[in-house]
């Protein structure tokens, strides 16, 4: 089915290096998102971030510059506003400040729309190799911020009590995580755009937790995940001219669905098996009957 | 006198068509976006909030496909989405918000391609944009008093449902206890923030919707504790706010830098948030949030933020 030699094409390679590059960072962030339960933030953020670009490009900037500022400025604010609770409250205004914004700049520029639904909805053609650069730099750096913060973070999320006692600053990881966010935001939103960039950071780290429990397998199965997802999207748009954002979104969803099931699966058939080993032949009967 | 007047309210200003559905769908929507909102921010609930009311791109983009009114559309698909969400677990805690996100992110998804389709066929080019940051001044004059009715159905249900849903927002447990169908009633109020959510994205676009359903309502708990109290505050300061949002994209006509009117969605957004910084001054809100206030802590839902502790059991 995807044998056309075409999507390998010089003009697609970029692509294909990008979304890899893509695929390997937003997984490993997200992953500590599902574990911290942050899903909104890692919404927010990307979508604040969107404004950014809308404005740097109405100043003739790249907009990878209006996507770092925002991105960064959304989850800094967000994390000092939301330090005390109502984060939920915190997030969404703030989003939707920075979409206003978003708006308004919009109807100031001269865009042509085909280029803002590149930005909401991801377009992976078109990127040159300068902006690969960029991005492999930014995802290096999320990747290196997290293996300093790992021990830390994972403290702080699983056991609070604990990392307090040992004089872990929560509010402190806290933010630096949420930078981290913004960077990963900043790399990815070009691709995968800022509406559906949550599917490729959250999806496959939520679909492998529910089939790997301890956290490296549960990292390297969401990395194949997304990969798989990424590259898959890629052909499938390739073949169809069809948005890649669908692709990516669709087949996001599906591998979470299905690893749900698999998991459903999975206790189902233990059950069954622990009390086929208890109470062979009432279980036997019961079936028969 | 006469100078302020039209500095104020720009010539035309009263006898525009446009401008006075803008007020009238502005007098209505954010009464009950108050009212539903004030229950969203109590449960802790604004992310299916966002998620309902960002929903509405993919009913609104069907619609522009299928050449209905965008209403339509979205309201049909909220419904069928609230609905996904409960089945997908969103009303445990636990995975709640990652079931949500990922709903909403895979609905953008298809909206992102019935958007395609809908470019790809020619008929319209800021389709995008019109749907997602909305227009107060751009609605249909059919959309107008069907709108007024389904906030008036709004309303009614949750005036009927309104003792068993406040208990079950501040202690489920007990809404348990006392034989409340806590589920049902989970749906239940799913179903009402899904029709506030599409109310609200016709009137200020489905991204920015939720800052009319949950703006007013934070600023209104900020300023109160009591939920029948906040409700009415809500719907006074969304309606407000969204009065002067009106007012000013009117004038920004005459303003630079390009001579064709600022977004008015964007003064809508801009007006409610201010409101709530200011609400952060009000001296009952420095009382009501002090951390200690024994008073203070019965609408305080834990935030589903990173504090929240995480049991080893929670994390599978």
């Amino acid at each position: 089915m995807f044998a056309d030699a075409g999507m390998f094409a010089n003009y697609m390679l970029n692509a294909w290096e990008v979304a890899t590059i893509v695929a390997v960072v937003a997984p490993l962030v997200g992953f500590y998102v599902v574990l911290r339960g942050s899903s909104f933030v890692a919404h927010a953020v990307p979508e604040a971030a969107f404004a950014g670009a809308a404005g740097a490009s109405l100043l003739g900037l790249n907009t990878l510059f209006g996507l770092g500022i925002f991105a960064l400025g959304a989850s800094l604010g967000i994390g000092a506003f939301g330090r005390r609770g109502r984060h939920d409250v915190v997030t969404a205004l703030a989003m939707v400040l920075m979409l206003g914004m978003g708006s308004l700049f919009l109807s100031w520029s001269s865009e042509y729309a085909p280029e803002i639904y590149s930005l909401l909805f991801g377009e992976v053609l078109g990127v040159s190799s300068n902006e690969i650069g960029i991005t492999a730099v930014l995802g290096a750096i999320s990747l290196a911020a997290l293996a300093l913060l790992h021990r830390p973070l994972l403290l702080t999320s699983l056991m609070p009590e604990v990392a307090e006692a040992r004089g872990v600053r929560g509010h402190r990881v806290e933010m630096a995580f949420l930078a981290v966010v913004a960077l990963a935001t900043t790399a990815a939103v070009p691709v995968v755009g800022a509406l559906l960039m949550f599917s490729l950071m959250v999806g496959p780290p939520a679909a492998a937790r529910c089939l790997v429990k301890n956290p490296l397998g549960t990292t390297a199965l969401s990395v194949a995940i997304a990969l798989a997802v990424v590259w898959g999207a890629i052909a499938a748009s390739y073949q169809t001219d069809w948005p890649i954002g669908f692709f990516v979104t669709g087949f996001a969803f599906a591998a979470y669905v299905v690893a749900q099931l698999g998991r459903r699966l999975g206790t189902v058939r233990r059950r069954f098996v622990r009390a086929g080993a208890g109470a062979n032949p009432a279980v036997t009967a019961g079936g028969v009957a | 006198m006469e100078a302020l007047w039209h500095a104020l309210f720009a010539p035309g200003f009263f006898t525009s068509q446009p401008v006075r559905q803008a007020v009238l769908v502005g007098g209505v929507v954010p009464i009950v976006a108050g009212a539903v909102g004030v229950f969203t921010v109590l449960r802790g609930q604004s992310f299916a909030g966002h998620s309902l009311s960002a929903l509405g791109t993919l009913g609104g983009s069907g619609a522009f496909l299928l050449g209905i009114t965008p209403l339509w559309g979205i309201l049909t698909c909220g419904f069928a989405v609230a609905g996904v969400m409960e089945l997908a677990g969103t009303q445990r805690r636990r995975g709640r918000d990652v079931a949500t996100g990922l709903v909403l992110s895979t609905a953008l998804g298809v909206s992102a391609l019935l958007l395609y389709l809908v470019t790809m066929s020619g008929s319209t080019t800021g389709v995008t944009v019109t749907l997602l940051f909305g227009s107060l001044f751009a609605l249909s004059g059919i959309t107008v008093p069907a709108m007024t009715l389904l906030a008036l159905v709004c309303l009614a249900v949750l005036a009927l449902l309104y003792r068993p849903l406040l208990l079950s927002s501040v202690s489920p447990e007990l809404a348990a206890a006392r034989g409340v169908r806590v589920r049902w009633l989970g749906l239940a109020f799913l179903l009402l923030l899904a029709l506030a959510a599409a109310l609200c994205s016709v009137a200020v676009g489905t991204i920015l919707s939720t800052a009319l359903l949950i703006g007013p309502a934070a600023t209104a708990l900020r300023l109160t504790r009591r939920p029948a109290r906040a409700m009415v505050l809500a719907g006074l300061v969304g309606v407000v706010s969204t009065w002067i949002g009106v007012v000013l994209a009117y004038d920004s006509y005459l303003w630079p830098p390009a001579g064709k009117g600022w977004p008015v969605s964007f003064f809508v957004v801009a007006v409610i948030l201010l409101c709530y910084l200011l609400a952060g001054f009000a001296p009952a809100a420095r009382r009501g949030s002090g951390r200690a206030g024994p008073t203070g802590r019965a609408g305080e839902q834990p935030s589903s933020g990173p504090r929240e502790p995480l049991t080893p059991a929670r994390l599978r």
